[in-house]
């Protein structure tokens, strides 16, 4: 049995996941997990009778609940070894793989500076980009109500300001986070910007360093693999026209009732 | 030049980083930032970290945020016991996927109550909201059973039979709520067989005297914040 990596490119980190693998030519099964299809978003885990669901999806929850406890996504299963974590997945896969030096630097000093934008990533990009999301498409989507445009704009300036500290402390002049060739960070970070893009909020115009820098990471990436990657997000209204599974829309009402205060 | 590190040990992080240092017995100069006066926005600090937080290292020319990175870093230069970051490839994974899922989750929450229950009070001049408090134990009790659930599980350490940098990241943040006396190893007897064994494994004597602070912080009435602090609180903590 081979690397088997469970995502969904509606996903950041997924995206992140799947462009490192892909870009590599690290081998793996791709197990689609469509969070809006197969109740996975929930944090619980699946009831013994769910009589509304099928037969299939309901195993498929369950087995993915034995491959990540914590229900998310992206997940790594390797033989009989499971790992989430997205900064923790491609960091093992960097290392099972032996994937080029600049990804994560053998540089004692450079390779700080990557897990010092991962760790700040956590609670300044990540989450802040993605409410862009929540707030544009699917809180409306669950719960049939449109949030004042105020709602948008706290969430646009909370992100502006991380913008301004990404692009003063982490990106300055240099062409990628660490130095002159992309690594781990880079990747974490466009994947988390692109979010707001595909709901029509446009991080980059007036943000000329930024701009250059996605197109510097997407060109080292490759063009058609970062829009590969990208379809889903960047398509997101056909996301109107799904099903949104009853049982999802209550696993989610708390917190989309906490996201909407 | 031997490595600065700027902390502060009301922080969770700082903790940390103190604990890990001295442990492995890495030769430092303590440079103590005071949080509750404000050194942290002091303009020499920002010259060591624009973003104003501790902990952070400076080693000659070389400076560096964010406590998990600084941990690495000082594992890595002075080639510190393997169980700390193992270089087996899986076990340290799952160390990578603790330090991963922690920020939002134990050290979010564990933040959240020492803000409910010490700071904002402490800006406000007015005590703290139960109901507020009584949310932020809600989502630590919350994080707290998939620790157990998934990290901890039935093993001495979240990584097998040793300490490393998961167990020691997720100690100082948990302690937080302690010294604002919460104490949530209260009834759950597995998290604190685990917090002994972390205890045991950092030294006693060690652990004590990085928790002093956090310890004896309850009384926040004799704590003057600076005017310029408590604006720039004031700014950070509004709902």
């Amino acid at each position: 049995m081979g690397l088997e990596l469970y995502l969904d490119l509606l996903s950041q980190p997924c995206r992140a996941v799947y462009i490192f693998a892909k870009k590599n030519n690290i081998p793996f099964e791709f197990k689609h997990v469509e969070l809006f299809k197969d109740s996975i978003l929930g944090r619980k885990m699946p009831g013994g009778n769910n009589p509304g669901h099928s037969h299939e999806g309901q195993h498929y929850r369950e087995e993915f609940g034995k491959v990540n406890i914590l229900k998310k996504v992206p997940a790594l299963k390797d033989g009989v070894f499971t790992l989430a974590e997205s900064t923790a997945i491609l960091l093992y896969l960097s290392r099972k793989y032996n994937t080029p030096d600049h990804w994560y630097p053998s540089d004692t000093q450079k390779r700080a500076r990557v897990d010092e934008y991962l760790s700040w990533h956590h609670t300044n990009i990540r989450g802040k980009a993605g409410k862009t999301l929540w707030i544009k498409v699917l809180i409306p989507l669950f719960t049939g109500q449109t949030l004042p445009p105020e709602k948008l704009q706290e969430v646009m300036d909370e992100l502006a300001i991380s913008l301004k500290q990404f692009e003063e402390k982490f990106l300055q002049d240099k062409p990628f986070i660490v130095g002159s060739e992309i690594s781990l960070a880079d990747l974490m970070a466009i994947v988390e910007l692109m979010q707001p893009i595909g709901v029509g909020c446009d991080i980059f115009e007036d943000r000329p360093k930024l701009s250059e820098w996605r197109n510097q990471v997407e060109e080292a990436v490759g063009k058609e693999l970062f829009q590969e990657a990208h379809e889903l997000i960047l398509n997101i209204k056909e996301l109107g026209n799904i099903q949104i599974d009853p049982q999802l829309k209550e696993h989610l009402a708390p917190l989309l009732r906490k996201m909407m205060k | 030049m031997v490595v600065e590190l700027f902390l502060d040990l009301l922080s969770q992080p700082c903790r940390a980083l103190f604990i890990f240092a001295k442990k492995n017995n890495i030769p430092f100069e303590f440079k103590h930032v005071e949080l509750l006066k404000g050194h942290h926005l002091r303009e020499e600090f920002g010259k060591v970290n624009v973003l104003k937080k501790v902990p952070a290292l400076k080693d000659g020319a070389f400076t560096l945020a964010e406590s998990i990175a600084i941990l690495l870093y000082l594992s890595r230069k002075f080639n510190t016991p393997d169980h700390w970051y193992p270089s087996d490839l899986q076990k340290r994974a799952l160390v990578d996927e603790y330090l991963s899922w922690q920020h939002t989750t134990i050290r979010e929450k564990g933040c959240k109550i020492f803000i409910t229950k010490v700071l904002v009070p402490l800006v406000v001049g007015q005590p703290f909201s139960p109901e507020k408090l009584e949310e932020a134990v809600e989502e630590l009790n919350s994080a707290l059973k998939q620790f157990e659930e998934k990290f901890l599980q039935n093993k001495p350490f979240i990584v097998g039979n040793e300490i490393s940098l998961a167990d020691l990241v997720a100690i100082v943040e948990l302690m937080q709520p302690v010294g604002c006396g919460c104490d949530i190893f209260e009834n759950r007897p597995k998290l604190v067989e685990w917090r002994s064994r972390v205890e045991e494994a950092v030294g006693k004597e060690l652990f004590q005297q990085a928790h002093e602070i956090i310890l004896n912080v309850k009384n926040p009435s004799t704590t003057q914040l600076s005017p310029e602090l408590r604006e720039h609180l004031k700014q950070l903590l509004k709902p």
